[in-house]
């Protein structure tokens, strides 16, 4: 008897959320802000979804009400992922070590 | 056009690059990388997606139309946000993503055959199952990140809501989404989607709202928890690996803070999500009204006393942002670094309105992240300072968390400012903080108080060195 994909989704599933537990319990506490946005900006990686709904429609009618919606979800999945990485990006930029040669 | 296994398998690399994005987070130095393996890891799903549909005709153009435009508001409010607005930018992301899986779901629920999942009416019922449990949660993020946001940004009073029969109702709710899943999964009907998707939203505003304003890092974690596992519905929906993976590192990320910001306060879970925290409060502050003397004193006093210290810890909090005190307070501290005075930072969990907000704030202060201490590390060494500065913070010092088991804070880890020889607390007045009582701190006998906004005292501070 062959084996339902779904088995093998829902293993993938489970052992990612193992690795997300022990991944994030390993960041350390003063970079939990950007932790929390570039996990905001890599879950907006639902836009993959949005794109094929988008482009679900044929060469007459680009416009559906199923493609519209996923346009929608482009565009504030777009948001997301520029706003979240760059966000990360600023924050990330302003964590210095001590100057040595400073007195 | 590219096969589904080449496809699938790039899709799981962009997966093992976003988890590469949050290993880099386990230091400041690594850090940098993983945000940029994570870009990377996104660029990679989005291309191969292209690919895969491999339809380049007009629809692609508005694709990129709509990338553009959403890009340009996103790259716009990265640059524009100020550090101390963090926890809205975060909920009002959260919202987005929780929208995104909401549009998605639905599209897939109209044309599902764009998505290979069967005809309108007639959708495989694995995929059904999947999809609504995607969208219910996805309108669960969505509603209750929009309250987090308007409670964050002030337009909402963050006090918290409740009116009689609030839990029962929210069961009588929960249940029901689940049982229209299970009659939309066995009637295939496009009306109770839509009831399933209104409940929903309604629900997610009906959780959020009874949830006090101060108790929002743990609100702002758990919808990063939620957003996670929308995605990762949807993920199963569209049988894609790098929604799967990135769906279940999220979503166990928001809970792993989540937990993290419940210990720091020695709350359970329920506990905050049940919200009424602001009922015990109000009989325990009335009861011990009396007035008790306390020290005050003025910017000449403080800096007298730093002056002559030979070690200073700064306890900042989240008043020290309201006031956007961190920049004067920075100035202050590198004034008595060149009178040689050991100065370092002491961050409790819950400081501020978001996981890790006060050390973004210290940062972008240009305060190195080496001089910056969580409580376990700084602790014992109060005992061995000779001043506390405590600006903006309240009760994560209140010794009562250690001493009196009637104190609604009883049993919440908090910072020992109380063994330093001498402690500077800088406030407006001695009004109670969030938990609404009275911190013991202000009347003991080497606390000095400094009435007055954060950032002009440490200003006039810093004049007076």
């Amino acid at each position: 008897m062959e084996i339902d994909p779904l088995i093998f989704r829902l293993s993938i599933f489970i052992l990612s959320i193992f690795v997300g537990y022990y991944v994030v319990w390993s960041v350390t506490p003063s970079l939990h802000t950007p932790l929390m946005s570039v996990t905001n900006a890599i879950s907006s990686v639902i836009i993959v979804g949005a794109i094929i709904a988008g482009l679900s429609g044929n060469s007459d009618s680009v416009f559906n009400t199923s493609s519209i919606f996923g346009f929608l979800a482009i565009a504030l999945a777009a948001i997301n992922i520029f706003g979240g990485f760059l966000v990360t990006q600023r924050m990330l930029a302003m964590y210095k070590k001590k100057k040595k040669d400073k007195k | 056009m590219i096969s589904a296994n080449l496809s699938a398998i790039f899709y799981l690399i962009s997966g093992v690059l976003f988890i590469l994005a949050l290993r880099g987070l386990s230091s400041p130095e690594t850090s940098r990388q993983g945000n940029f393996f994570g870009i990377l890891g996104m660029i990679i799903a989005v291309t191969v997606t292209f690919l895969s549909v491999g339809n380049f005709s007009t629809g692609f153009v508005y694709v990129l139309i709509f990338i553009l435009v959403g890009g340009s508001i996103g790259a716009l409010i990265a640059y524009r946000i100020p550090m101390t607005a963090m926890p809205e930018l975060v909920a009002g992301f959260h919202s987005l993503v929780g929208l995104a899986a909401v549009f998605v779901a639905i599209s897939a629920f109209l044309n599902p055959e764009a998505f290979n999942l069967g005809m309108p009416g007639n959708i495989k019922l694995g995929s059904l199952i999947e999809m609504s449990i995607g969208a219910a949660v996805g309108a669960i993020t969505f509603s209750g990140s929009v309250i987090a946001f308007l409670k964050l940004q002030g337009i909402m009073s963050g006090s918290p809501i409740t009116f009689k029969g609030q839990h029962p109702l929210n069961a009588i709710i929960l249940t029901s989404i689940i049982a229209l899943i299970y009659l939309l999964c066995s009637t295939q009907s496009s009306n109770l989607f839509w009831i399933l998707l209104a409940v929903s939203f309604l629900i997610g505003f009906l959780l959020i709202i009874p949830i006090g304003g101060a108790d929002m890092p743990v609100v702002i974690s758990m919808l990063n928890s939620y957003s996670g596992w929308a995605a990762a519905g949807i993920g199963f929906t569209l049988e894609n690996t790098a929604l799967i993976i990135t769906g279940a590192l999220v979503g166990s990320s928001g809970a792993i803070l989540s937990y993290i910001m419940c210990k720091g306060m020695n709350r359970s879970f329920f506990n905050v999500i049940l919200g009424g925290f602001g009922a015990t409060e109000e009989n325990s502050s009335s009861s011990s009204k009396e007035q008790r003397p306390v020290k005050s004193g003025n910017a000449d006093d403080a800096a007298f006393l730093m002056k002559n210290a030979s070690s200073v810890i700064i306890v900042p909090g989240y008043g020290m942002a309201v006031a956007q005190a961190q920049h004067a307070l920075r100035e202050m501290v590198d004034t008595l670094k060149k009178n040689d005075i050991k100065v370092s930072y002491a961050i409790h969990p819950v400081a501020g309105r978001m996981p890790g907000h006060m050390n973004v704030l210290l940062a972008e202060a240009n305060v190195p992240y080496d001089e910056v201490f969580e409580l376990e590390e700084i602790n014992n060494d109060f005992a061995n300072a000779d001043v506390a500065f405590v600006i903006g913070a309240n009760d994560v010092t209140n010794p009562v968390a250690k001493t009196d088991p009637q104190s609604p804070i009883y049993g919440m880890p908090v910072l020992d400012v109380e063994k330093c020889k001498s402690v500077l607390f800088v406030k407006r007045s001695l009004s109670p903080g969030y938990a609404g009582i009275d911190n013991d701190l202000f009347y003991k006998e080497n606390t000095l108080m400094l009435f007055a906004d954060a950032k002009k005292m440490t200003e006039d501070i810093t004049k007076n060195l």
